[in-house]
């Protein structure tokens, strides 16, 4: 096959016109298309109502299929359930048994708790969710890790809350349409949540690296470091996220590093509660008297 | 669907002729919108793919400047920064341009090839882009998967082209 010989379209001046600006087009929209990434880079909120309204548009789509995809899903499962009964069943029967002992240890400790935090006067200051909402579908392609929730601006969502499911923090909002929102996922390579690790009361950073995985590094020097199996939760440090809400848990160590698990897996987010973004507190005021 | 019918002496609508394109490439950004909530991307970008297909299919029907509208309703549907895919696409179609204007024998096998080499480019500028815009970035690996997807489903998504093609302009 002769290579494509569509470039060149005789001698009327017309059409040669036509091209030549269609590429003066394609080249000034290159530069627009690299300013829109600059602009998105240094001021994530800046084209809030377009992509909102694209959300909007889009998340009916992922609504709709929902229910089917996770029916199919549920199928194999139960399938498999089927032929693994007895030993499951006796499986479950001990898991029981040891969680009645744990349970009733909690009770005292909840006790316990309660009574402690009378007489220190604590105020008890978990965030009350604003609203449970379903999440609908993620982005499938491309490097970032995104979910989107089908709730919006209209039912109180505003951009930075923090979203959790029943087993663990899930991420944050980070766009919002009036019916739909985006949720950047803590796995996303933008995602940074402080942590604390239950065991040692260490503080800890968990990033995002877009692959399923958070990986956690110490904030101090020469801590007890991390175990396999390790709990994080949230610190609560810097606002944004509530204290204490459980986060993942430590895989692999190496090291000053170690990866962690999310706890709520996103394969089987149905529902996620969005809870209002704690007070983030004012910054330092620079020090007085070092004026020039 | 009256509109989408032939005319009076056999042609096919305008419509028909210049939307069924247009309207094939956003159902593949659409594909995004699958209701899996994955923590790894797998699915290969197929609005790039029918994109470059009805490219390579039909060079003279589009200019490179119909990447700009193309590739930016893909950013929204994606949710990936305006702009990326945007100028990817463009500058892709630019470089398409470029590769028509030299003087060799095309077959089916040599558009797969050139095809391999945009979706490589696109795959890594919309790592890069990812990357820049979230201020750090995740690792690469996890792009390789759909980027070997892609270049397989190239083939396919060309013959899809074909016979959407074969519709479009059927008397």
């Amino acid at each position: 096959m002769a290579p494509p010989r569509h470039r060149d379209r005789g001698f009327s001046r017309r059409i040669q016109y036509g091209l030549f600006i269609g590429y003066v087009a394609a080249g000034i929209g290159v530069i627009v298309g690299i300013g829109l990434v600059l602009i998105a880079r240094f001021d994530p909120v800046a084209f809030q109502g377009i992509r909102g309204l694209a959300l909007d548009m889009t998340t009916p789509f992922s609504t709709v299929t929902r229910p089917i995809v996770r029916g199919g899903g549920s199928l194999a499962g139960d399938i498999g359930d089927y032929f693994n009964a007895a030993s499951e069943n006796r499986r479950l029967r001990d898991e029981l048994a040891e969680a009645h002992r744990g349970l009733i240890e909690a009770r005292v400790l909840a006790f316990e708790n309660a009574r402690l935090k009378r007489t220190l006067r604590l105020v008890g200051d978990q965030a009350r969710p604003i609203l449970a909402a379903r999440i609908v579908g993620s982005d499938l392609t491309g490097p970032r890790r995104f979910a989107t929730l089908a709730a919006g601006r209209a039912d109180g969502i505003a951009t930075g809350q923090p979203v959790r499911a029943a087993d663990g923090l899930v991420g944050r909002i980070a766009e919002v349409g009036s019916h739909a929102s985006r949720i950047v996922l803590l796995t996303d390579g933008g995602s940074a949540v402080p942590l604390r690790v239950v065991r040692t009361g260490e503080p800890a950073i968990g990033e995002g690296r877009g692959e399923g995985t958070l990986e956690i590094h110490s904030t101090i020097v020469g801590g007890p470091g991390f175990r396999r199996g390790d709990l994080l939760v949230t610190s609560g440090v810097g606002g944004v996220y509530p204290p204490d809400v459980p986060v993942a848990v430590v895989t692999t160590t190496s090291g000053e590093i170690a990866t962690a698990l999310p706890l709520a897996a996103p394969a089987r987010l149905d529902f996620a509660l969005v809870l209002p973004q704690a007070p983030v507190p004012p910054p330092v005021a620079p020090p007085a008297g070092r004026k020039h | 669907m009256a509109i989408t019918q032939s005319g009076q002496f056999g042609r096919p609508s305008p419509l028909r002729l210049q939307a069924l394109p247009v309207a094939s490439t956003l159902l593949g950004s659409c594909l995004t919108l699958l209701p899996f909530v994955s923590t790894a991307p797998i699915l290969p970008p197929f609005g790039l793919l029918m994109a470059l297909a009805w490219r390579l299919l039909r060079p003279e029907m589009w200019g490179a400047w119909i990447a700009l509208p193309l590739g930016l309703a893909d950013d929204l549907i994606t949710g990936s920064a305006p702009g990326t895919s945007m100028t990817l696409w463009t500058i892709t179609f630019l470089g398409l341009d470029l590769v028509d204007a030299r003087p060799m024998w095309r077959d089916y096998l040599l558009d797969w090839w050139i095809a391999c080499g945009a979706i490589l480019f696109c795959a890594l500028g919309q790592w890069a882009f990812g990357a820049f815009v979230a201020g750090g970035g995740g690792a690469l690996w996890p792009m390789i998967p759909p980027t070997i997807l892609a270049l397989l489903f190239f083939p396919p998504v060309a013959r899809l082209c074909a016979l959407l093609d074969r519709w479009r302009l059927a008397k």
